[in-house]
């Protein structure tokens, strides 16, 4: 298992070697290999006998987590359509894909996918599962921008990724809830402890986030709004990523996950009813594209709806209908994909309105094409697997045996009318396809060139997956007990056998519900053109992708605008935040924590030298801002200073005033050597607001800087460890002025470093005034 | 008297921060110069004042003020003017080539 998802990632990464190194072969057939090999080797573990197994590879035992690979039925399930389609896929790409593409790129991207889809469905370890799952939407969005050169491209490919990368950190969200609850990274573990789980108080979000996962991958309501933009891509990918694999990683997240979260009612409510919902609106809204692969979109959107409805279900028959249809599903749907581009390959457009009478030009194709639509619609023939699924879900959706509560009892009234209503616009939507497409009148005017047969390599790989739709029908329990059972078994937790039958006898409510579907489908396809202005009521212009835009458009232009705001550019403002943000945090948390009394003040005498010196210090600095001549301002500065160093003087800092004074003489001088420079002073024409809140602010710091500094002054903890200097000066320091002991001797690291500032600023000083950038500069 | 000097720190501040706010170069580096003489004190003050003798061990004395705080402000001062001259020289400089020393009309916007 561990080669099945390693292999395509290593043999990707020579991908692009081959292809240029060997141009006259087609890289496609060297990547079909990988596929085809992978799908043998676990082709053979289909069985009756088949019973899960595991394997554990460390990868980061730190931290619990581990490679750990289980293969049940379900894995199996989706591990043969991903290497079973895959090889079509392949197949098909060879011939629709032309040489002169970037081969090497596609191949690399849909063997990354590949691997990236098989660590979905193989690993047991959630980081694991969540890493292989981010790798399918990085994939995806590189394989729908593949011919990046178009717009379209990459708006769906932009979309795609922000809805599924949205959801996929909402599972991220629930995985980790999930670990924290059980406390294990397994889960198979985890399903061991349901019980924890069920009774955890975080079960509501674990649920909520499990379900945002898996609803924007498999484009369930109303986040289905990023699959019929991911229609740009390549129709292979199309036919590959969209309708037969990644979009139902999300099935497969419900489904591995059901035995865990299945047994409370809000699953039952959120599953099916979200999942009634997207059916009944991607087939309806199917009808109205004009675009033969948005109606596929649309009409894979509404499958698995259905799909996902029956996984709420939770009964065993719907299960088991459920699994069945993931293989028909994929069977029938990417076979369509594949005929849809074939008619654009041959035809030059997908316009269904451009389109039609191509039955006598591409009479395998329609044949084709038939088949598969007659199959998705559920027609009731002996051949086609479509009709068994859709009786299965009427089936299930008659939810006998299941006894629900309150909202839930309403749901389970309505969800069979719903059922069939989302069925019959199946069945239209389907005829449309194949006779829009097929009947009718040929249009030559309307297309480039005249349309022929495709060539027969593109053929085969719709033609083997019409086989197969034809052999489930025909044989529709073929598969049941060795393979279909063991997926039901690993979802549902318990055996399920069920024989699938034709036909049931007139007394049962499932036929009466297929035939009603019948008739009214065709009554609704033959008179589409009346009642489609419908489409003009609802949803009129109503639509998620507007929601979409706009919200993408506003969070842009929003946050523009905040920016805009804040960041004016002017340091002025800046400023004014710092302070606030600092007046704000210190305030607050003085309040909070200080009881705001002084006590103990062991304090100082008052002198009366002191007190002058203290007043003319007051008066200078208060006159800076009042002067609004610039050498008086500079001058009072210089006041200041020498005040300062006289305190200095007063306080025995003999040193300290030393330096105070000269250094205050030499800033004194720059000042003047620079004002000459300088532009005038100007009067000062601030709004009064201004001056208010700059004067407010200022005080409000000063105010804050001596509650500080009282605070602090009053509340010592320890001795200073001074004594220690003055102690060890002479005996250690060998130095009688202590202050000069610190500076060389105990703390000399901070006096170079403080040497290499001086030395820096002075460097930078010479460099401003020497150094120009051009000669012609000032 | 530490209540005083602290007192005298904070108009230091006080004044210092409003010069900050203002537009002119000048009186911003003004503003900046106030602030640090403001938090030496600070420093100062925080370290008892008047304890005893200036921190020069001669025989005979027992009671010393604390030299901690006087190698502290001493770094500080000759850091706070490394920068002051360095900013003073910016400022020339941006006024020589600006033309202006007004902050309002020297903020950048990157939409010119």
């Amino acid at each position: 298992m561990l080669t099945a998802i390693f292999l395509p990632l290593i043999l990707a990464c020579f991908i692009p070697l081959i292809s240029k190194w060997k141009y006259s072969i087609h890289t496609g057939w060297f990547v079909l290999i990988i596929p085809f090999s992978i799908f043998v080797y676990l082709i053979q573990q289909v069985g009756t006998r088949f019973s899960p197994f595991e394997k554990t590879y460390p990868w980061i035992p730190s931290m619990d987590i581990h490679f750990d690979l289980y293969l049940d039925g379900l894995s199996l399930l989706f591990g043969l359509l991903i290497s079973g389609i895959g090889t079509l896929v392949v197949l098909y790409s060879i011939y629709y894909l032309h040489k002169s593409e970037k081969l090497g790129h596609f191949y690399l991207y849909l063997l990354m996918f590949m691997s990236a889809m098989f660590g979905v469905v193989f690993s047991d370890n959630v980081y694991v599962l969540y890493t292989f799952w981010e790798l399918t939407s990085l994939s995806s969005f590189l394989l729908i921008g593949y011919w990046n050169h178009r717009k379209g491209s990459r708006y769906g490919a932009l979309k795609s990724m922000l809805i599924t990368v949205f959801g996929g950190l909402s599972m991220l969200g629930g995985l980790l809830l999930l670990t924290i609850v059980t406390d294990t990274t397994s889960i198979q573990e985890m399903i061991s402890q349901k019980e924890t789980i069920m009774n955890s108080p975080q079960f509501g979000w674990i649920l909520a986030f499990l379900f945002l996962g898996a609803f924007t991958k498999s484009a369930q309501f109303p986040f289905h709004i990023w699959l019929p933009d991911a229609m740009e891509a390549p129709t292979p990918v199309s036919a590959y990523l969209h309708s037969a694999t990644m979009v139902k990683a999300g099935i497969f997240l419900i489904a591995r996950f059901s035995p865990i979260l299945a047994q409370s009612d809000w699953f039952f409510i959120i599953v099916s009813g979200f999942g009634i919902l997207t059916l009944c609106w991607g087939s309806f809204m199917a009808v109205r594209q004009t675009d033969l692969k948005g109606i596929l979109a649309y009409s894979t959107i509404s499958q698995l709806g259905m799909i996902m409805a029956m996984l709420g279900f939770g009964t065993k028959i719907a299960v088991f209908a459920a699994v069945f249809h993931i293989l028909n599903h994929a069977t029938f749907k990417g076979s369509l994909f594949m005929v849809a581009g074939i008619v654009d390959h041959e035809t030059g457009t997908r316009d269904i309105r451009k389109l039609g009478g191509l039955m006598t030009f591409m009479p395998i194709t329609a044949t084709l094409a038939f088949f598969g639509t007659f199959s998705m619609a559920g027609f009731p023939l002996p051949f086609l697997n479509g009709f068994y699924s859709k009786e299965l879900f009427f089936d299930a959706a008659l939810l006998h045996h299941f006894s629900v509560e309150g909202f839930a009892q309403l749901l389970k009234v309505i969800i069979p009318y719903l059922a069939v209503f989302g069925s019959i616009f199946t069945f239209v939507y389907s005829m449309y396809l194949v006779f829009g497409t097929f009947r009718g009148e040929y249009k030559e005017r309307e297309l480039k060139t005249k349309p022929h047969e495709a060539p027969i390599g593109m053929l085969i790989s719709p033609i083997i997956l019409v086989v197969g739709v034809i052999i489930i029908g025909l044989f529709p329990n073929l598969f049941n007990e060795s393979f279909l059972a063991h997926a039901a078994k690993s979802i549902k937790g318990v055996e399920i056998h069920k024989h699938i039958k034709f036909w049931h006898g007139f007394n049962s409510v499932p036929l009466y519900m297929s035939l009603a579907v019948v008739v009214l489908g065709s009554i609704l396809a033959y008179t589409r053109k009346r009642w489609s202005s419908v489409y003009n009521v609802i949803p009129g212009t109503l639509s998620f992708n507007r929601v979409y835009d706009w919200l993408v458009d506003k969070t842009t232009a929003y946050s523009e605008v905040i920016t805009k705001g804040y960041m004016s550019g002017s340091l002025k403002h800046y400023v004014r935040y710092i302070l606030i943000a600092i007046l704000v945090v210190t305030f607050g948390t003085l309040w909070l924590t200080t009881d705001l009394t002084i006590s103990n003040p062991d304090l100082a005498s008052i002198g009366i030298p002191d007190m002058l010196v203290v007043g003319m210090m007051v008066i200078a600095s208060v006159a800076t801002i009042f002067t609004n001549n610039r050498i008086a301002a500079i001058l009072i500065l210089g006041v200041v200073g020498y005040g300062l160093s006289i305190l200095f003087v007063i306080y025995r800092a003999p040193d300290l005033a030393l330096t105070q004074l000269i250094i205050e003489t030499v800033t004194v001088a720059l000042f003047l050597l620079v004002f000459m420079h300088l532009p005038k002073l100007e009067k000062r024409n601030e709004s009064k607001g201004t001056i208010f809140f700059n004067a407010t602010v200022s005080i409000l710091f000063g105010a804050m800087m001596t509650f500080v500094a009282i605070f602090s002054y009053s509340s010592k903890w320890f001795e200073p460890i001074s004594d220690y200097f003055l102690e060890t000066s002479v005996s250690l320091g060998g130095g009688h002025n202590v202050v000069n002991v610190i500076l060389v001797d105990m703390r000399g690291l901070d006096t170079l470093f403080e040497i290499t500032v001086l030395g820096i600023a002075a460097l930078g000083i010479y460099g401003m005034i020497k150094l120009r950038r051009n000669k012609g500069e000032k | 008297m530490e209540i005083v000097t602290s007192i005298l720190s904070g108009i230091l501040f006080a004044t210092g921060i409003y010069n900050l706010l203002q537009r002119q170069l000048l009186r911003i580096i003004i503003g900046t110069a106030l602030m640090s003489h403001g938090a030496h004190l600070f420093i100062l003050t925080m370290g008892k004042l008047k304890r005893g003798k200036p921190p020069i061990i001669v025989e005979g004395v027992e009671n010393y003020v604390d030299p901690l705080p006087q190698a502290l402000i001493l770094t500080s001062i000759v850091i706070s003017f490394g920068v002051t001259s360095f900013l003073l020289v910016l400022a020339y400089r941006a006024a020589r080539l600006n033309g202006t020393d007004n902050m309002e009309e020297l903020r950048g916007n990157e939409n010119e």
